[in-house]
């Protein structure tokens, strides 16, 4: 079930550099949030405190709130290994795991912690999970082969596979498409469109077209200097910020004039 | 046993004229000529052990393989290998069940679970161990271990004897049994074992660890998920360093070991050899003839070697398109 994010006074640090300094936003649910901006502006860390994966870094640290509809994500006693369980992660690198079988990886989050489902409900999941990543038709003749064997971009429509079997409330994406060719891309991208139905999603992009052409609205962050903290510029309608941003930073960076 | 290493390092002999300079030509010749000269020596090896094994086997008055006793020296000669085969698959047996969870659990500790702090001093010590002679670690069995295991041999044959396996056909008496080389081995090859499966786990690509943890994933699913599958043909190796070195003990095994010529189940009694062990006790005394007898033994101890070491590559080779390595 979608829901909606709530940031407010966000600040994430690695050790004693302050990576990002303040941020509060709110992600609609059943849309798609995309996050743009130089790199090294802290997308990827923001995105990795929305499921508490900032903190398994050494050393990292996140202050503020982030309210999933109504709980606290970073309040006392919220068990991290549960707020993975319903923000789910999709990495820049497809990463499925390499000793597991195409059915395994998409059924890996569904046997963890002793959820261990009967055998006929886990392959319905299995497959409707793969149909929902538009990967079924591709493997369901090899779904004892390894996930490892599969293209690039099969095996990110596997790790999204993966995310999606737990039925989580929010997606998050880590630049997706960055290790994958235009055809892949285009997969995803279409596959981001169909997910929207059912999901929050949160998209971290380089790509300014692909942002324009996934997301609903778009963020953009920047950091005034190298060693400065990264901070959450401007968060409107996609359309609006690529065509009418209020701030200059903004149109500077999608105009080219970046810089 | 790879015999061919000029084979595959040599570059390609120059053909026609091409220009060879003194160097690569000096470096040619040292490498060739020390690839020839170890092929020779090993083939010498070969040849001697094999006739000395022929000889001493084919004048064998018991069976070589089945008779119990060794009495090599003895006119006419009865000696086999029924109890040292028995005896040094056993022991080692005992140090890997003991081993092998043990050391898997402290490389986990020092390279998953344990705060840095603690974890490289905790390796440190682990290195350490691993350099121990392992004569010290034979007294220390001699003189500690033994007097020490009475209570718990006592233990296991209270409550364990209806094994067989656990039985003490004397209770009370010294614990210089299998058994116990076998607890004195296992705390032999942990320090191998654990350190190469540390390196080994903390080779984990940190991508496959969070594909785990963003699922969801504690930190021992995390382990099992990602850190044991990935790791598995690295621990395969590191438990055969483990049990190479534990089937080939010498000191520490025959400084414990009271041995003699039975073959029992009861790994609680004093008795029983091992090849390493045998080796050492008879050498120094034996004839010629008797020390032919040892190297058959010694021959045979080797093959054992090969077949576990074949063995263990199988097991890697399998699920080869599902290792790690080939993502
Ligand atoms: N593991 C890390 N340890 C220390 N600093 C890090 C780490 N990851 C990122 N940073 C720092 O945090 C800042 C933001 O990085 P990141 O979130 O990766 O930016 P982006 O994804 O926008 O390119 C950068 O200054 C980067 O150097
Ligand atoms: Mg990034």
């Amino acid at each position: 079930m979608a829901k909606r994010i709530d940031v407010s006074g966000l600040s994430a640090y690695y050790g004693n550099h302050l990576a990002i300094e303040d941020i509060s936003m709110t992600v609609e649910p059943r849309s798609v949030t995309a996050f743009i901006g130089p790199s090294g502006c802290g997308k990827s860390t923001f995105l990795r405190t929305l499921n508490r994966m900032h903190e398994v870094t050494p050393g990292g640290r996140v202050e503020g709130k982030v309210m999933l509809d109504e709980e606290n994500l970073y309040g006392a006693g919220v068990d991290p290994v549960a707020v993975r369980r319903t923000v789910g992660m999709v990495f820049q690198r497809p990463n499925p795991f390499p000793t597991m079988s195409i059915y395994d990886n998409v059924a890996a989050g569904l046997r963890l912690n002793g959820t261990a489902k009967r055998k006929k409900d886990l392959d319905t999941i299995v497959e409707r999970s793969l149909v929902g990543a538009n990967l079924w038709n591709e493997v369901k003749d090899r779904l004892n082969k390894p996930g490892a064997g599969l293209s690039g971009g099969q095996q990110q429509r596997l790790c999204i596979a993966r995310a999606i079997a737990v039925e989580p409330d929010v997606l998050l994406m880590d630049e997706p498409c960055s290790a994958l060719d235009p055809i892949s891309t285009l997969a995803i991208e279409d596959l981001i469109g169909e997910l929207k139905e059912r999901f929050t999603i949160v998209i971290v992009t380089h790509n300014m077209q692909q942002a324009a052409r996934v997301s609903d609205r778009t963020a953009f962050f920047n950091l005034a200097g190298v060693g400065q903290p990264g901070r959450l510029i401007e968060l409107d309608e996609t359309q609006r910020i690529f065509s009418n941003p209020s701030a200059q930073a903004t149109e500077d960076y999608i105009s080219g004039r970046f810089g | 046993m790879d015999t061919t290493p000029t084979d595959s390092l040599a570059p390609p002999a120059p053909a026609g004229k091409t220009v060879t300079r003194a160097g690569d030509r000096v470096f040619l010749g040292l490498s060739r000529g020390s690839g020839i000269l170890l092929l020779v020596i090993m083939a010498a090896i070969a040849v001697f052990l094999t006739v000395r094994t022929i000889s001493a086997v084919s004048q064998d008055h018991g069976n070589f393989l089945t008779t119990f006793e060794w009495n090599a020296d003895n006119t006419p000669p009865v000696f086999g290998i029924a109890v040292l085969a028995y005896g040094t698959v056993v022991s080692s047996v005992i140090a890997m069940v003991i081993a092998l969870p043990v050391s898997i659990g402290i490389a986990l500790f020092i390279s998953h679970y344990a705060p840095r702090r603690v974890a490289s001093p905790l390796a440190y010590v682990v290195d350490l161990l691993a350099a121990v002679p392992s004569i010290v670690y034979g007294l220390w069995g001699a003189l500690y271990l033994v007097p020490h295991m009475q209570g718990l041999t006592a233990w296991l044959d209270q409550y364990l004897g209806w094994t067989v396996v656990f039985k003490q056909s004397a209770p009370g008496t010294a614990a210089r049994s299998l058994f116990t080389v076998g607890i004195l081995l296992a705390i032999m090859i942990i320090p191998i074992i654990t350190n190469v499966s540390r390196e080994v786990f903390r080779q984990v690509p940190r991508a496959h660890e969070e594909a785990a943890l963003a699922l969801g994933a504690t930190r021992w699913e995390v382990v099992r998920m990602s850190v044991l599958p990935f790791a598995r043909s690295g621990i395969v190796s590191a438990s055969m360093l483990g049990l190479g070195r534990a089937l080939g003990e010498t000191m520490a095994v025959a400084t414990v070991l009271s041995s003699s010529p039975v073959l029992t189940a009861h790994i609680l009694d004093p008795a029983g050899g091992t090849f390493a062990q045998n080796i050492a006790s008879h050498f120094g005394e034996a004839t010629d003839f008797g020390r032919d007898a040892l190297i058959a033994s010694g021959l045979v101890l080797f093959v054992i070697t090969l077949l576990v070491n074949g063995a263990a590559r199988m097991i890697i080779a399998r699920r080869k398109e599902y290792s790690g390595a080939a993502a």
